[in-house]
């Protein structure tokens, strides 16, 4: 019934007749920006089942990720990175949809998901490998189930859309997941990746994080109406969920994972959300964003927001809390040590891995460095 | 099994049958390769005989193509694609050399990338623009891809089965204006059988080493029987892989002949040719009786039909540069010997 549902409407526009209007804003929102819970007729199911344990576990997520990424934020700013994409105010958006997922699912992200790749069990010093630059790879995606992310905008919903025709060929109902943001939806192969979805039926979802900016154009610069809309055109059904609240994320993705797995096919989520930082370390949105807007979204932040609910639940303690943030600081602590720990890889390795078998013209060039290296003292 | 005459393109349909019988993992992938059996009819009979699950035909979109084969070589498939022709693989350009040739050093080994890309390509069909163009040195540049082109019906059969086991991503170009050539096509593999990367002698001869590969080397084939009339002996190399290239089949001919003349119907600028004059004159210069030569496409656009014999190497262009390496007459200075 409810997957009947969203088959038939595109949510992205209209509301259906008999759906609760919610807030009003065309958003699926289970969770105030004060930590009220909204009933959703159509979206409690998805979630009825998650337990006291696990709320606080989510709640514990949104901490660490966001604890983690200020600890690389502050590596960069020390030396130690070369660069680092913020996911500060997404990590609802990330911790909420990457939780919903199984273990033989799989991930096709861009370079800003790394909640989503901590969720997926990525250790945590796989995760700055390649901001480091001591690595081309931060982890084997196969261990985790989580492709390395693609840097080139939008390039990875082609792969993800060929990894789940690869499921459905395979009789399973495993479901792959594209990551992406609002800057790749204009192009090409997100929207290619989009017909060969639809018209392979292929059992994948479309996770678009709308946080509003594409380093500094605006999110209307890309198009003129909600993301979520364009879905449609292509056969996709989509939704505009709240990015901010873990739970509506959570049970926009369930919703969606289940009608991949029940032969559906493929879905466009928008998660909305704001992309509180700059873009990278590198970026200054002083130069572009204004900051009454950012005020505005930091008023619906996703922690906040779950700390009210889960205090007004009783189930957040004072004591919970410090020892969530008592967590989230030792596995800072880890991270920042797994980090300086990371050695510079030795001089041939960058001959290493370009081809799985031996290729006769990189050989000749790999062993005539090797003696270019060796007539130095010391040798390479 | 005995050889059967077959044609290029025949032959490498069967290479494709082969490799779909014996793999339950290939999938072949491509605009119009359904039904219709590919637009040079490559792949005819085989979604009929494999189902279209195997032999998918595809939205209009090239990129959507490679990008969707990366996530299937993801999935532990072996995707062959197929371009219908040279010019439109440019729309695929980033998933080509960004992600497939990039994916397995990106995850340091873990995920291969078995792709095989089909690309018929070359003149002389007397076509319009974007379909008589000879793009391989965009890949033969971009590291984490192998390259190789076919000049026979056998060495189609035998390549395209060794690209599509191979684990790396194999662009396969096919001489279109060769696709009906007749030849003797083994399907057994010996211990005859050339590896993926070897360039073969097809010709021996003492005077000129002249390296062509693809659709020039019945060209070149036909320039050392005519020079032959005059007295002069022309060893003629296939090169068949042009990433890597064999340079050490190319280096030992020139040493016993000094001279060397490459062609290609691609542009001369940063071509293949360049790169080949560079790295034999680099590893063998005192062998060398003359300036290598190259016989190559213009640098300008693939023109239009009526005027594509003044862009494509033939024969007698071929000849000049090898009376030109001998110093027997030079074309471009006037001056002779």
């Amino acid at each position: 019934m409810l997957r009947a549902t969203v088959v038939d409407h595109t949510l992205a526009n209209h509301a259906a007749e008999d759906e609760p209007k919610g807030t009003g804003d065309e958003l699926v929102q289970l969770l105030t920006p004060h930590g009220e819970r909204v009933s959703n007729r159509l979206f409690d199911p998805w979630i009825a089942d998650v337990s006291p344990e696990q709320l606080l576990g989510l709640y514990e997520d949104l901490v660490v990720v966001r604890r983690i990424d200020t600890e690389a934020t502050a590596l960069q700013r020390q030396g130690e990175l070369g660069l680092w994409p913020p996911l500060l105010g997404q990590e609802a958006a990330q911790v909420g949809s990457a939780r919903s997922l199984r273990s033989d699912d799989f991930v096709f992200s861009s370079y800003r998901e790394n909640a989503v790749a901590y969720c997926r069990g990525v250790e945590l010093v796989d995760l700055v490998r390649v901001w480091r630059g001591t690595a081309s790879s931060g982890w084997n995606p196969y261990d985790v189930g989580m492709a390395t992310p693609a840097v080139i905008i939008g390039a990875q919903t082609l792969h993800a859309t060929g990894y789940a025709i690869g499921c459905a060929k395979d009789g399973v109902d495993s479901v792959a997941v594209a990551y992406f943001g609002d800057g790749a939806t204009s192009q090409g192969d997100t929207n290619e990746a989009m017909v060969f979805a639809a018209s392979f039926h292929a059992p994948v979802i479309f996770f678009c994080q709308n946080n509003q900016w594409a380093i500094s154009e605006p999110v209307t610069l890309q198009s003129g109406l909600p993301l979520a809309a364009r879905a449609p055109g292509f056969g996709i059904p989509s939704l505009r969920v709240d990015g901010n609240d873990v739970l509506a994320v959570m049970a926009a993705m369930r919703c969606a994972l289940d009608r991949a797995r029940t032969g559906g096919g493929p879905t466009f989520i928008e998660a909305v959300t704001y992309r509180m930082g700059p873009h990278t370390t590198s970026d200054d949105p002083s130069r572009y964003a204004d900051p009454a807007e950012r005020e505005k979204w930091a008023a619906k932040d996703p922690i906040a927001r779950m700390e009210a609910y889960l205090e007004g639940l009783g189930l957040l303690t004072d004591e919970a809390k410090a020892s969530v943030a008592s967590t989230a600081d030792d596995i800072a602590r880890r991270f920042r040590a797994g980090c300086l720990s990371l050695q510079d890889p030795a001089p041939l390795t960058v001959f290493d891995n370009v081809y799985s078998t031996p290729h006769s013209g990189l050989e000749r060039q790999k062993s005539q460095y090797a003696a270019y290296l060796a007539g130095f003292e010391g040798g390479a | 099994m005995m050889p059967t005459q077959l044609t290029m393109s025949r032959a490498i349909g069967t290479g494709l049958r082969r490799a779909l019988a014996d793999d339950p993992k290939v999938v072949l992938l491509g605009e119009d390769i359904g039904k219709l059996g590919g637009v040079f009819r490559v792949t005819d009979g085989l979604q009929e005989e494999f189902g279209p699950d195997r032999v998918m035909d595809t939205p209009l979109a090239e990129a959507g193509i490679l990008g969707t084969a990366v996530g299937l070589a993801f999935r532990g498939y072996r995707p062959v694609v197929e371009i219908q022709f040279d010019g439109f693989i440019y729309p695929a350009f980033d998933q080509i050399v960004a992600q497939v040739a990039k994916m397995h050093y990106r995850t340091a080994g873990a995920v291969t990338m078995p792709i095989t890309i089909r690309v018929p390509y070359g003149g002389g069909i007397g076509a319009v623009e974007h379909h008589s163009e000879s793009p391989e040195a965009y890949f033969t540049h971009t590291s984490g891809l192998r390259v190789v082109s076919c000049s026979n019906p056998q060495d189609a059969h035998t390549l395209i089965r060794q690209a599509i086991a191979s684990d790396d991503p194999v662009l396969f170009f096919e001489p279109k204006r060769r696709y009906w050539m007749k030849g003797d096509v083994d399907e057994e593999f010996g211990a005859q059988t050339l590896s993926m990367e070897a360039a073969r002698v097809v010709r021996e001869g003492t005077d000129v080493t002249l390296v062509a590969y693809g659709p020039l080397v019945a060209t070149a084939l036909d320039a050392a029987t005519a020079a032959s009339d005059d007295g002069i002996s022309i060893e003629v190399i296939d090169l068949r892989s042009l990433s890597p290239i064999d340079f050490g089949t190319v280096e030992a001919s020139v040493r016993r002949t000094g001279r060397l003349v490459i062609t290609h119907e691609a542009q001369q600028f940063g071509g293949l040719g360049a790169e080949i004059a560079a790295s034999i004159t680099d590893r063998c210069f005192f062998h060398l009786e003359a300036a290598p030569a190259r016989v190559t496409g213009f640098d300008v656009p693939y023109p239009p039909a009526k005027l594509e014999e003044h862009f494509l190497p033939d024969l007698d262009r071929l000849l000049d540069a090898v009376d030109r390496v001998l110093g027997r007459v030079n074309s471009l200075t006037g001056w002779k010997a």
